[in-house]
C-alpha cells in the first residue's frame, strides 16, 4: 500500500496528514506503528481498514483495491474477515457481553453465533458475564470482551488502536498477554498503532509515524 | 445481509435496553391521544347531535303542508328506523263565552322518538316525564292556557266535533323544531282523535310531519334516498338546519373539541420529533460499530425501516388500545352529564390513530432516521463526525406535511386547520429565532463571570442547537399548558357568555301596532327588561336585480326552503345589538327617506345576494323593492328577536305588520305570562327556555368534554418538557464530572444547572404565554366566533410555571447525574 491523504482546511489551505505512505502487512505478521499524539496513526489505521478513503494512493486488502470499492462493497470485505479493538473498547451500551461478541459473527451469516461467542468469551475468561452490560464490567473486562468480539470470527487482520490506553498499567499487561496469545492461536495479522513501546516490543516489525511519514523504527 | 433474523434480533436487544423507550412512550402518548381524543369527540358529538335532536324530537323531520306519501314510512321503516307522524294546525278554542286560538299537535303513540314530554299531572304539581303521549281522548295544554282561559285539570274542551277530556299540563314539549312561531298556546293530542274533529280537511292549514330516528348511518342513507322522493313543496329538517341557536352551539362545540384534538396532535408530535432526536442521537456510535463491523449502507437503511416499522405497529395496536380504554374511562365520568348514554363509538377513529401514529413517524423521524444509515464508520475512531445532516428542506418539508395532514384530519376544518397550524408555525419561529438570539447576547459572556455562571448561564451559549432544542421543546410544552388554561378558562367562559344569565326566555309576537305602547307599559311596570319591540312584516323575496327568484334555480337544501317560506322583514334606524356589518354602511339620515335593505350574510351566501343589488319581496300583494346597503353578521345565539332582512323605515315603516318584543322571565313569575295573555288575547307567549336549555346543556357538557380532552395535551405537554430536559442530559453528565474533576463543588454545580434551567423556563414561559395569547385571540375571533378578552394571569402564569417548574424539574432530573463519582462518568466514555 502507499498513500497519501490530505485535507482542506477551512482557510482554503492543504494540510498533509500523511505524505506518501507505503507499506505491507504479511498474513500472521504483526506490525506495530509507534508515533506521538497527531502523527496520523489513526488516520493510517482508518485508510487502512476502508473506513476512510485515500485523497491520493493505492490500498489493497486481501487482494483488493480499496480504491475501486464503494463504501458498501469495502464493509462487505469487511464482515467477518476484519476485527478491530480500540482504545474506548467501542461495545456497543445496549448489548449484553454476549451479544457483542455474537455481533460480527451474525453479520458474517454464521450460524453457530451464539456457541462462537461463547467460546470466545470464555477463552477471555469473561464465561461468568456472559449476560452483564459494558456499564456493569470493569474496563479491563470490558477490553476482554472486546478481544473476544475481534476474535470470536477468526479474522485475516485485526487493527488495534491503542488497545491498553485506557486501562492500567496490571490490568494493560494482562489485555497485551491475551491479545497476543490470541493472534497466535488464530494465526490473524495485526495492525497494532500505539505509543507504548513495551506493547510495540511484542510485535514483529515496528515502524516510526513522525509527522505524516512512515519510517522503520531506529 | 439479508438476515430478517438478525434484523428482529438487533431490535429486540434495542427495546430491552430502554434505547427506544422514550420514543416509544412518545409515540404511544401520541397514538392514544388521538385515538382517545377522536373516539371521545366522535362520541361526545353524536351525544350533543342526539340531545339537539330533542328538539326536533327525532333526528330527521319531514314537514309539508300537504298529506305525505305513505312511501316515506314505508322505506323508513323497511330501513329499520323508528317512526312517528304529527299534525300541526291553527284552531280555536271555545271556553266560557271566550275563543281561545291555539296551536293544536295531534300526534302518534310512538311521539317523541328523541327527548321526552315532560307534563304536570294537576296545574302547579311537580313536573314529571310523560311515559306516553296523549290517549285518544285526551289534551294536553301548555301552562299560558290554563292561566289564560282558567282552564282545570279534568275539565271537556271542545276541539270542532269532539269533546276533549284536559288531563294534564304540558310543561315541556320537545319537538319545537325551526320554527318557534306559532299562532297561540299549543294543545297535544292523540293523532286517533283527528278524525272526530273534523278539523282537518284537504283545504286546511295543516302542517304533516313525519319524525325518524334511528342510527347515524341508517339515517343519512335514507337522507339521501327521500332527498329523490320528496314531493313538491316537503321539506327535510335535521340539527343541520335546524334553528340557528342550536346549529350555532353544536357547531361551536364541534369546534372546541377540534381545537383539542388539534392542540393535542401537535403537542404529542413534538414529542415524538424530541424523543426521535434523541434516539437518533444515541443511535450514532451504534450504526458507527455495526458498519465498521461490516454492516452496509443497504442492511443499516432495513435495519432502521424495519425498526420504524417495529415501532409503528408496536406503538399503534399499544397506543390505539391505551386510547380506547382511555375514552371509555372518560365516557364514564361525562356519561353522567348527558341525558341518554353515550352513544358507540364508530370504527373512524381507529384509523386515526393509527395513521397519526404512522405519519407523526413518518414526518418526524423518517428523514433524520434514515440518515443514520449513512454515519461514517470512521466514528469510531473519530467521535466528532457523524452522518451527513440532510437537507433542512427534507426534514423541514417532511415534518411540515406530516403536521399540515394530522392537523387537518384532527380539525376536519381548513379554517382551525389553517389557523391552528399557523399558530403552531409562528410559534416555532419565534422560539428558534429567540433562541438564536439568546445564544448570540450570551456569547460575550462566555470568558467571564466565576465558574458557575460560566457553566450556567452564559453556558447556553456553548451549544446553540441544544438550547434552540431546549428552548423550543419548553416553549411547546408550555404552550401546551397555558392553552388549557386560555381554552378552559377564557374561551369556554367567552361561549357561555353568550348566553347572559338572563338572556330573554319569552318571545311576544302578533303585537298589534295599536297594543306595543300597551304592552310595553306593562313590561315596564312588571319591571321585566326586555329586546324591541321591533316590527315585523312578513314578506316572500320574489325577484332580484329584476330576475325572478325561482326555488328550483337553487341547490338542494337550505336556498330553496329559504324560498319557500316568508321571510320576517324589520325595519329600523338603528343597528340591532349583536348586529355587526361587514360589507356596506349602516344608513344614517336617509334612513328616513331613502328605501335600502340591510342582509344577513349568510343569506345573501345562500342566495347569491350581493352589496347593491335590488331586492324586490311580495308582502301581501304589494311590491316592496329597494337596493342592499350593506350586508351583516347576526349573533344568532343572543335569544333576541334578530332579522335576515332589516329595511329603513321609509322602506316598511307605512306597511301593516305587527310586533315583536322579547323579555327574561325569571322562574317563579310564570303568572305574568298568564296575565298578559289575559290582557292583550290576540299577542302570543311562546317560551323559549327549553331550547336555551338545550343550548345552556350543549355548552355545559361540550366545556366538559373539553377539559377531559385537554388532559391529553397536558400528558404531552409534559412529555415534552421531559423530553427536552433529557436532551442536555448526556452533555450535562460528561461536563459535569469534568467540572467536578477540576474541583467544582456539587452545590455550585447545582446553583449553575438550576440558575439555567430557571431562565431557560422563564423565557420559555414568557414566549409560550405570547404565544398562548396570540393562539387564543385567533381561535376566537377567526374559529370560534367568540369576543376574546385578554387574560392578564396568562402572562405571570407562564414564566412562573415555566421558571419554578422547568427550574425544579430540570435540577431534580440533573442533580443524581452530579452524584456519580466523575471518575465512574469518565471512564464510562
Amino acid at each position: 500500500m502507499a498513500v497519501s491523504e490530505r485535507v482542506t482546511m477551512p482557510n482554503g489551505g492543504r494540510l498533509t496528514i500523511l505524505d506518501r505512505v507505503g507499506l505491507r502487512l504479511d498474513p500472521g505478521e504483526a506490525v506495530a506503528i509507534l508515533g506521538s499524539s497527531g502523527s496520523g496513526k489513526s488516520t493510517l489505521l482508518g485508510l487502512l481498514a476502508g473506513l476512510d478513503q485515500a485523497s491520493e494512493g493505492e490500498i489493497r486488502l486481501f487482494g483488493h483495491d480499496l480504491g475501486a470499492l464503494d463504501e458498501d462493497a469495502r464493509a462487505r470485505l469487511r464482515a467477518g474477515r476484519v476485527s478491530f479493538v480500540f482504545q474506548s473498547f467501542q461495545l456497543l451500551p445496549g448489548m449484553t457481553a454476549l451479544e457483542n461478541t455474537m455481533l460480527p459473527l451474525e453479520l458474517a451469516h454464521d450460524r453457530s453465533a451464539r456457541s462462537g461467542a461463547e467460546r470466545a468469551l470464555a477463552h477471555v475468561g469473561l464465561s461468568a458475564r456472559l449476560h452483564h452490560y459494558p456499564s456493569q464490567l470493569s474496563g479491563g473486562e470490558q477490553q476482554r470482551v472486546a478481544l473476544a468480539r475481534a476474535f470470536a470470527a477468526r479474522p485475516g487482520l485485526l487493527f488495534a488502536d491503542e488497545p491498553t490506553g485506557s486501562l492500567d498499567r496490571e490490568t494493560g499487561v494482562r489485555i497485551t498477554e491475551l491479545l497476543f496469545t490470541l493472534r497466535e492461536e488464530t494465526g490473524t495479522a495485526l495492525l497494532l498503532v500505539t505509543h507504548d513501546e513495551q506493547l510495540a516490543a511484542r510485535c514483529d516489525r515496528r515502524l516510526l509515524m513522525e509527522a505524516g511519514r512512515l519510517g522503520a523504527q531506529p | 445481509m439479508n438476515d430478517p433474523g438478525l434484523l428482529f434480533r438487533l431490535i429486540r436487544r434495542d427495546w430491552r435496553n430502554g434505547e427506544m423507550r422514550l420514543l416509544v412512550l412518545a409515540m404511544v402518548l401520541a397514538v392514544s391521544a388521538v385515538t382517545a381524543v377522536g373516539f371521545f369527540t366522535n362520541r361526545v358529538e353524536r351525544a350533543l347531535e342526539l340531545q339537539a335532536a330533542e328538539v326536533l324530537a327525532a333526528d330527521l323531520t319531514i314537514d309539508s303542508s300537504r298529506p305525505l306519501p305513505e312511501l316515506l314510512m314505508h322505506e323508513a321503516e323497511r330501513r329499520g328506523l323508528r317512526t312517528a307522524r304529527s299534525l300541526s294546525f291553527p284552531s280555536v278554542i271555545p271556553h266560557r263565552e271566550r275563543l281561545q286560538m291555539v296551536e293544536v299537535k295531534a300526534v302518534s303513540d310512538t311521539y317523541p322518538l328523541r327527548g321526552e314530554l315532560r307534563i304536570r299531572p294537576a296545574h302547579g304539581a311537580p313536573e314529571q316525564p310523560a311515559a306516553h303521549p296523549p290517549r285518544p281522548g285526551a289534551l294536553w295544554v301548555s301552562p299560558e292556557l290554563i292561566g289564560g282561559l282558567g282552564l282545570h285539570i279534568g275539565e271537556t274542551l271542545s276541539l270542532g266535533r269532539s269533546r276533549l277530556k284536559v288531563s294534564a299540563v304540558l310543561s315541556r314539549d320537545t319537538g319545537q323544531g325551526g320554527n318557534l312561531f306559532r299562532l297561540g298556546p299549543r294543545v297535544l293530542i292523540s293523532l286517533d282523535d283527528i278524525p272526530d274533529t273534523g278539523l282537518v280537511t284537504p283545504a286546511s292549514r295543516v302542517r304533516h310531519q313525519l319524525l325518524i330516528a334511528g342510527p347515524r348511518d341508517a339515517i343519512e342513507a335514507y337522507r339521501g334516498w327521500a332527498g329523490h322522493n320528496l314531493p313538491t313543496g316537503a321539506r327535510l329538517q335535521s340539527m343541520h338546519n335546524a334553528r340557528p341557536e342550536l346549529r350555532n352551539a353544536l357547531d361551536r362545540g364541534r369546534r372546541f373539541l377540534a381545537l383539542a384534538a388539534v392542540t393535542t396532535v401537535l403537542v404529542a408530535g413534538a414529542a415524538v420529533a424530541l424523543a426521535s432526536r434523541r434516539f437518533m442521537e444515541r443511535q450514532s456510535d451504534t450504526s458507527a460499530i455495526l458498519r465498521c463491523l461490516g454492516a452496509t449502507q443497504t442492511f443499516m437503511r432495513r435495519l432502521l425501516l424495519t425498526r420504524l416499522g417495529v415501532i409503528t405497529l408496536v406503538t399503534g395496536s399499544l397506543g390505539t388500545l391505551a386510547g380506547y380504554l382511555a375514552q371509555t374511562a372518560l365516557a364514564r365520568l361525562v356519561g353522567e352529564w348527558f341525558t341518554s348514554e353515550l352513544p358507540a363509538p364508530d370504527l373512524h377513529p381507529l384509523a386515526l390513530g393509527l395513521g397519526a401514529g404512522l405519519i407523526t413517524l413518518t414526518g418526524f423521524t423518517l428523514p433524520p432516521l434514515l440518515r443514520l444509515a449513512r454515519v461514517p464508520p470512521l466514528r469510531v475512531l473519530r467521535r466528532d463526525l457523524g452522518a451527513p445532516p440532510p437537507a433542512f428542506w427534507v426534514v423541514g418539508g417532511a415534518a411540515l406535511a406530516a403536521l399540515a395532514l394530522l392537523i387537518l384530519w384532527a380539525a376536519d376544518d381548513l379554517t382551525l386547520a389553517a389557523t391552528v397550524g399557523g399558530g403552531a408555525l409562528l410559534a416555532l419561529t419565534l422560539l428558534l429565532a429567540t433562541a438564536r438570539l439568546l445564544v448570540w447576547l450570551l456569547a460575550p459572556l462566555r470568558g467571564r463571570g466565576g465558574a458557575a455562571w460560566r457553566y450556567g448561564l452564559a453556558g447556553l451559549a456553548r451549544n446553540p442547537s441544544l438550547t434552540a432544542v431546549q428552548l423550543t421543546s419548553f416553549g411547546l410544552g408550555l404552550l401546551a399548558l397555558l392553552l388549557l388554561a386560555v381554552v378552559r378558562i377564557d374561551l369556554v367562559a367567552a361561549w357561555q357568555r353568550t348566553i347572559p344569565e338572563q338572556a330573554p326566555n319569552r318571545f311576544l309576537i302578533n303585537i298589534q301596532p295599536d297594543e306595543v305602547e300597551a304592552v310595553s307599559r306593562f313590561l315596564r311596570e312588571a319591571r321585566l327588561s326586555g329586546a324591541g319591540p321591533y316590527p315585523m312584516v312578513r314578506a316572500r323575496l320574489t325577484h332580484i336585480n329584476g330576475r325572478a327568484v325561482l326555488p328550483e334555480q337553487y341547490p338542494e337544501g337550505r336556498p330553496r326552503r329559504l324560498l319557500t317560506r316568508e321571510f320576517n322583514l324589520s325595519w329600523a334606524r338603528d343597528p340591532q345589538p349583536g348586529n355587526r356589518v361587514l360589507q356596506g354602511a349602516w344608513w344614517g339620515d336617509e334612513a328616513a327617506t331613502v328605501p335600502l335593505f340591510s342582509v344577513e350574510q349568510g343569506l345573501a351566501e345562500a342566495l347569491g345576494i350581493a352589496l347593491g343589488d335590488h331586492l324586490t319581496f311580495d308582502q301581501a300583494g304589494i311590491e316592496v323593492s329597494a337596493r342592499v346597503s350593506n350586508l351583516r353578521t347576526v349573533k344568532w345565539d343572543n335569544f333576541q328577536p334578530n332579522f335576515f332582512v332589516v329595511a329603513t323605515p321609509a322602506l316598511l315603516q307605512s306597511r301593516p305588520g305587527s310586533y315583536i318584543t322579547s323579555f327574561y322571565l325569571p322562574p317563579g313569575r310564570e303568572a305574568l305570562a298568564t296575565e298578559l295573555v289575559r290582557r292583550f288575547p290576540s299577542v302570543t307567549v311562546i317560551d323559549v327556555s327549553s331550547i336555551m336549555n338545550h343550548v345552556r346543556e350543549i355548552m355545559d357538557r361540550g366545556a366538559l368534554a373539553v377539559e377531559y380532552v385537554f388532559l391529553f395535551t397536558l400528558t404531552a405537554g409534559l412529555l415534552v418538557l421531559y423530553s427536552g430536559i433529557q436532551a442536555s442530559r448526556e452533555s450535562r453528565r460528561q461536563e459535569a464530572a469534568i467540572l467536578r474533576t477540576l474541583g467544582l463543588t456539587r452545590r455550585t454545580l447545582a446553583l449553575a444547572v438550576g440558575t439555567e434551567f430557571l431562565f431557560l423556563g422563564m423565557l420559555a414561559g414568557l414566549l409560550a404565554s405570547l404565544c398562548a395569547t396570540l393562539t387564543g385571540w385567533l381561535v376566537s375571533t377567526r374559529v370560534l366566533e367568540l369576543d376574546y378578552q385578554l387574560n392578564p394571569w396568562i402572562w405571570l402564569a407562564g414564566p412562573a410555571a415555566g421558571g419554578i417548574g422547568i427550574g425544579l424539574f430540570g435540577l431534580l432530573a440533573t442533580y443524581p447525574l452530579l452524584l456519580r463519582p466523575p471518575l465512574r462518568v469518565l471512564r464510562a466514555e
